[in-house]
């Protein structure tokens, strides 16, 4: 054993997202029929110390915020992304629009770091 | 902190979030780079129990830690080790273990699935065999591969985990396509920190600025060519960095490690520090050991820091480098860390460096591990 010089698990390249919009020209590549699911390496569950959702994978954490909770909350291969989005938006009723345009680039991101992936 | 708007970092908010457990410092391995001690101090006591780690694991649940590692030492020398694997995975800890892999038969690979084990991160010293079993006083090059591939075929997530020294710092293409191959999820080169056996070993280990840019460059490529097939982390160490790594990510902040004999420490390599008491799981409760010890209190925070971090504006992002290296080098843990420029002391680390890679230099055997007592 000898440690790493690595950069720490906690500030690894997971932290942040994308400008607004940088995904607006990406469109809905799943379509709204598309599924996803979390990645089998992932963790994903409650932590009532951090009263928080939390990521763990190997060496790493992540605490979710709570959009980001509910969302892959659902990425679970059954709910359709539609149904996901109009749970989120029963969730958060002032804007749906919003909601709908936030969840897709939400799943983007996602599934940029590798938390999540289509169901196929 | 980089703008988050949805996604936000711990920052450990005073919690142990990453528990190390060193079940032993037993090994068949005589790595000559080992973090372990290269004595057994006084004071060290025989390994604990299986009750006594399954206490230490209820109590690091208790305060909030997440990642939990199972190190050594070789940990599959511990035959309870499914046990606590079992244990520490209802407890709702994310499960590493951290292995050479000497030991790791498919029995137990399925016992510890069973047992609800998360990640394996192996240990491979380079891509050719006679390297390997030289480097590590062994011959295990052969059975590390099949370990590796076992790994995979039991559908674990794995890290590879080479550390970077002078003899295979030019082996890196190898290395990532020995890692490709067997299809890990994440491989590490891990340039090695010069503490224990490492600093025993600094002027034999320690590559050039110029090796360690081409494995970058090669890294790097590979990085654009792989994607997010495969995750390499390298990182320039600090010796030849001119800064500071932020060591523990501060420390007291959000690492504890247990070293065999129960001891409760900031860092596997805290014990360096002469003149630290280091209390142990058998006389105290990981609470007061986290919160309330000396110890852990010491360096926590940035009220111990001197000059010139104390006034440094980087001081939040780096906490003065490591504490064991400033003592280890500098004779004072209170100290900058050596390997930041704006220290004082920096020139022990310049010199060290073109000591070390000084191509006159004559070179000299590996002083190979062996297991404290």
């Amino acid at each position: 054993m000898n440690h790493a010089a690595r950069p720490d698990p906690l500030r690894a390249p997971h932290a942040s997202l994308p400008p607004e919009g940088a995904f607006a020209a990406l469109g809905r590549p799943g379509g709204d029929s598309g599924r996803h699911v979390l990645h089998p390496m992932y963790l994903f569950r409650w932590e009532p110390s951090q009263t928080a959702h939390v990521l763990l994978y190997p060496e790493g954490i992540v605490k979710l915020n709570e959009t980001a909770g509910e969302i892959l909350k659902r990425c679970d291969g059954v709910r359709t992304d539609a149904q996901l989005i109009a749970e989120l938006q029963a969730l958060y009723p002032d804007e749906p629009a919003r909601v709908e345009a936030g969840v897709l680039t939400f799943l983007e991101v996602f599934r940029a770091k590798g938390w999540i992936r289509r169901q196929t | 902190m980089p703008k988050d708007g949805s996604v936000v970092r711990l920052d450990g908010q005073g919690l142990p979030l990453w528990l190390v457990l060193e079940l032993t410092y037993r090994c068949p391995l005589k790595c000559p780079w080992c973090s372990n001690p290269v004595n057994a101090a006084p004071g060290h006591g025989p390994e604990l129990s299986t009750d006594e780690w399954k206490r230490v694991l209820r109590q690091g649940r208790e305060l909030g830690a997440l990642q939990l590692g199972f190190t050594g030492g070789e940990p599959m020398l511990r035959d309870d080790l499914e046990e606590l694997v079992e244990e520490a995975n209802g407890l709702g800890y994310y499960t590493n273990l951290i292995t050479s892999g000497v030991g790791l038969s498919e029995a137990r690979l399925v016992a510890l699935k069973q047992a609800g084990l998360k990640q394996i991160q192996l240990s491979i010293q380079s891509s050719d065999r006679e390297l390997t079993d030289a480097l590590v006083g062994a011959k295990v090059f052969d059975l590390k591969l099949k370990v590796a591939r076992m790994i995979k075929a039991h559908g674990f997530p794995m890290v590879l985990n080479v550390p970077v020294f002078r003899h295979n710092v030019d082996q890196t293409a190898q290395v990532l396509a020995m890692a490709e191959d067997i299809g890990v999820d994440y491989l590490e080169f891990a340039n090695i920190q010069y503490y224990n056996w490492a600093l025993l070993n600094r002027d034999e280990l320690m590559p050039t600025r110029e090796q360690l840019e081409r494995a970058e460059r090669t890294v790097n490529e590979a990085r654009q060519r792989l994607g997010d097939r495969m995750t390499i982390y390298f990182v320039i160490p600090d010796y030849h960095e001119s800064r500071p790594k932020a060591c523990m990510n501060g420390w007291g902040s959000i690492h504890l490690t247990i070293a065999p004999d129960g001891t409760a420490m900031p860092c596997q390599e805290a014990r360096s520090i002469d003149g630290l008491s280091f209390p142990t799981v058998r006389e105290h409760g990981l609470d007061w050991l986290w919160n309330e010890s000396p110890t852990f209190r010491q360096f926590r925070g940035l009220d111990w820091m001197r000059e010139p971090c104390s006034s440094c504006d980087e001081r939040e992002t780096d906490f003065g480098g490591c504490r064991c290296q400033a003592y280890l080098l500098t004779g004072d843990a209170c100290n900058t860390d050596p390997a930041c420029a704006k220290s004082p002391h920096h020139g022990l680390i310049t010199q060290a460096v073109a000591r070390a890679t000084d191509p006159t230099r004559v070179r000299m055997p590996l002083i190979m591990r062996t297991a404290p007592r």
